[in-house]
């Protein structure tokens, strides 16, 4: 490299930026179908099928892969969406209230729940009839595993809350009181249904998130009439020694999650173009 | 009589910039007063320390003769005799023109619906977009948001309305529309403080004009002494500016 000069000489380019751009795609498309060729030749199709997908297994989930597990899993995200709702709000007024105290505490929730890998909550959840004798969650497994829904949920819902209230632009409330509307008037009014308008979207992405989180109930050591898509899943495989339950339960998951991310950007759309 | 507007020894700070240096002022009923000066001159802190949007640091406020920075007043109370009308419009974005103008009448004056939508129809008409009322503010022009925001402040019956540069966010061919309906209401009497760089709207409409600079009141007197025949060396420089931007 010492021998080269420094500086760049104006040299003429020996390709032009159009040539560039074929080469660099001709590139491209040879990888990928010397990929596709290898993996073409050297999986063994026969075996991948078998284990994963084969209809026979197939056959075995029906129809409790609906009747049970994906009504189990709605209802495990659904309970843990509404706990996450209510406590976000609260959580979110409180980490912008004028009280310190209130902004401290909030912040810690905030903080830990979200530090924390959602499985250690569960495993948590597990233990709270040791650490506290007598107690006893309500609603038994539902209520255990729509507690750990909302626990991690909350924590999110809260800044997503809490990012819509803030998005909410200042002379909004300026306007408000200038009007002669009270502090409490202008947020319920004019503050509060814009900050919730905003937060549709990445709350329908929360959502999405607890409805996959709900997978964790795995661990809360549930059967029969409580599993959900994820243990239904690993039992039947189990059971029948190949993984075609897993692919299935994992398509269940995908039929209900993509619709919902489709409708969330949707709704972000939206959005966008009102504003 | 009792000023509509009077400001005694005003002083705000924000931080340890010291905005306001003690203006003294006052707005007669029925007066439009005009406030000109340079940008960071003070002139919206000013207006904002009148129904206490921005608390003056020290100071007293009066509006027809209440003392607004009295901590014991009822500030909603006072608010709801003061129109104000913003830069940035601040229209409800998910409200219809209509819902804008009857919203804070229902809420705050606990008009029932009926009278509310009559009231701000009327004044939707007056302002010349009777026929936006079902349209959202995104969907209108910047000068047809900012008659919205006048009837608004007009539907309340304020004593007194507060303009704080209404046409300063507006495209150039809109801020006529804006300017003619401030002129009607100043025709009618209405009391009015207004913010404002439109030196021709000041010279024609207003019965005084205020120049502001750095914090403190230069010059105060009718528009054809400050705009027309300015004492003060800071007020000849600041007018030859405005009106001869090129130099």
């Amino acid at each position: 490299m010492a021998d080269q000069p420094t500086t760049a000489e104006p040299v003429r380019a020996r390709f032009s930026p159009r040539k560039k751009q074929q080469i660099s795609r001709g590139i491209q498309y040879a990888i990928l179908v010397v990929a596709l060729v290898a993996v073409a030749l050297y999986a063994d199709w026969g075996s991948l099928a078998e284990n994963f997908a084969k209809v026979q297994v197939a056959e075995q989930a029906l129809p409790d892969l609906f009747t049970i597990a994906l009504r189990n899993t709605i209802i495990y995200a659904a309970g843990g969406f509404l706990f996450a709702f209510v406590l976000g709000l609260v959580l979110a007024l409180m980490r912008l209230s004028q009280v310190k105290p209130y902004r401290w505490i909030s912040l810690l929730y905030i903080e830990v729940f979200r530090g924390l890998p959602a499985l250690l909550i569960f495993l948590m959840i597990t233990f709270l009839p040791l650490a506290l004798p007598g107690f006893e969650v309500p609603f038994g497994t539902y209520g255990q595993g729509i507690l750990g829904l909302g626990l991690v949920g909350a924590a999110y819902q809260a800044e997503v809350f809490r990012a819509g209230l803030q998005a909410v632009p200042k002379g909004q409330t300026e306007a408000a009181r200038s009007l002669g509307m009270s502090a409490t008037r202008a947020q319920i009014t004019v503050v509060i249904p814009q900050a919730v308008r905003m937060v549709i979207p990445p709350t329908t992405n929360q959502f999405v998130s607890l409805l996959k989180d709900s997978s964790l109930v795995l661990f809360l050591g549930v059967s029969g009439e409580y599993v959900e898509l994820a243990k239904f899943g690993n039992d039947l495989a189990s059971q029948y020694a190949n993984a075609t339950p897993i692919m299935v339960a994992g398509v269940t998951y995908l039929i209900v999650t993509i619709p919902l991310g489709y409708l969330a950007s949707r709704l972000e759309g939206r959005k966008g173009r009102n504003r | 009589m009792t000023h509509a507007i009077e400001l005694k020894n005003l002083h705000k700070y924000f931080g340890k910039n010291e905005v306001l240096k003690g203006i003294d002022m006052t707005v007669e009923p029925g007066q439009v007063v005009c406030v000109i000066g340079p940008s960071g001159s003070g002139k919206s802190t000013l207006l904002r320390c009148v129904n206490l949007l921005e608390q003056p640091t020290k100071g007293k406020v009066f509006v027809e003769g209440i003392e607004v920075t009295d901590p014991d007043v009822d500030i909603d109370a006072v608010r709801r005799r003061i129109g104000m009308v913003f830069q940035q419009f601040n229209l409800f974005p998910h409200m219809t023109a209509l819902q804008n103008v009857m919203i804070a009448q229902q809420r705050v004056l606990k008009r029932g619906r009926r009278e509310a939508e009559v009231t701000a129809r009327e004044n939707l008409d007056k302002v010349g977009v009777g026929d936006k009322c079902d349209s959202l503010p995104g969907q209108l022009s910047g000068g047809q948001q900012q008659r919205v925001a006048i009837a608004r402040a007009l539907a309340m019956d304020p004593d007194l309305m507060l303009f704080d540069e209404p046409t300063s966010a507006l495209d150039p061919e809109l801020v006529g529309d804006v300017l003619t309906v401030m002129r009607k209401l100043a025709e009618e009497g209405m009391t009015m403080l207004v913010v404002t760089h439109e030196m021709g709207f000041a010279r024609e409409v207003a019965d005084r004009v205020v120049f502001m600079d750095g914090g403190v009141v230069v010059e105060d007197g009718p528009p054809s002494q400050v705009i027309g025949d300015p004492q003060q060396e800071r007020t000849q420089a600041f007018l030859h500016r405005v009106l001869h931007p090129e130099g």
